[in-house]
């Protein structure tokens, strides 16, 4: 199971606050489930997913590449961040 | 990398208490000499518009880690003592306190120093995001990029 987790404006703008996958059993990267998620919801979360600033996680660690996951990961998607 | 044992991250609903925050931060100290503070409020206005509340939201787990990291990335830097960090999320009014940081040392300079790269760092890292409600409807905050710069000079 992959848990999915989107915040702030993207989680507005996907009307999704976050959602679950099976493993697919085989190797999957970070870039190949997002086209994964942009073919299964269409072109609006294309749109989105793709911004040239989003901001990746998995495991809570921001990645600025691309990386393996595993069975279990949480692969969050958001906006540069604006606390303090 | 090192990490400060005395230190705690808290993320909220609820208003502080600042002096009460302070005491905390004294009390598990073995050594004393210099606290340094620093306390965020939410501001009236941004950009010229008037803004009647703020939302912030947060990734629950991910913000505590990253602010944990970045006490621990301080330490590395200046001989810390303790260090706590207290973040507000929800709806919060203009004029609120929306972040504490303290951080004692045994000397004022790696005090000073070491909140103002907490508070800079935090502002860069941690997973929180402000919308802004008010007249003008409401509004994600965008990145201010004198922020970056500001952690960037660390």
């Amino acid at each position: 199971m992959l848990k999915i987790l989107f915040f702030a404006r993207i989680r507005e703008e996907l009307s999704c606050s976050g959602l679950e996958l099976q493993w697919p059993g085989s190797r999957l990267d970070l870039y190949a489930l997002q086209e994964q998620l942009c073919v299964e919801y269409g072109e609006s979360w294309r749109n989105v997913l793709t911004q040239e600033n989003m901001i990746r996680a998995v495991n809570q660690q921001v990645v600025t590449d691309n990386c393996e996951l595993n069975d279990g990961d949480e692969i969050a998607f958001f906006p540069p961040v604006t606390g303090g | 990398m090192a990490m400060l044992e005395n230190s705690s991250v808290t993320v909220h609903e609820a208003d502080f208490d600042v002096a009460g925050l302070q005491r905390g931060l004294l009390s598990g100290l073995s050594e004393e000499g210099a606290i340094a503070t620093f306390t965020g409020y939410v501001r009236r206005a941004n950009d010229d518009r008037r803004v009647s509340t703020l939302e912030l939201e947060h990734y629950p787990g991910m913000t505590e880690g990253s602010i944990k990291a970045i006490i621990d990335q301080a330490a590395d830097r200046w001989p810390l003592l303790a260090a706590s960090a207290v973040h507000r999320v929800g709806r919060l009014s203009p004029g609120d306190q929306i972040v504490w940081v303290g951080v004692a040392s045994a000397h004022r300079e790696a005090a000073f120093s070491a909140c103002e790269f907490i508070m800079d760092y935090l502002k860069t890292r941690a997973p929180f995001w402000k919308k802004e409600l008010g007249p003008f409807g409401e509004i994600w905050v965008s990145v201010r990029q004198d922020d970056e710069s500001r952690a960037a000079r660390w």
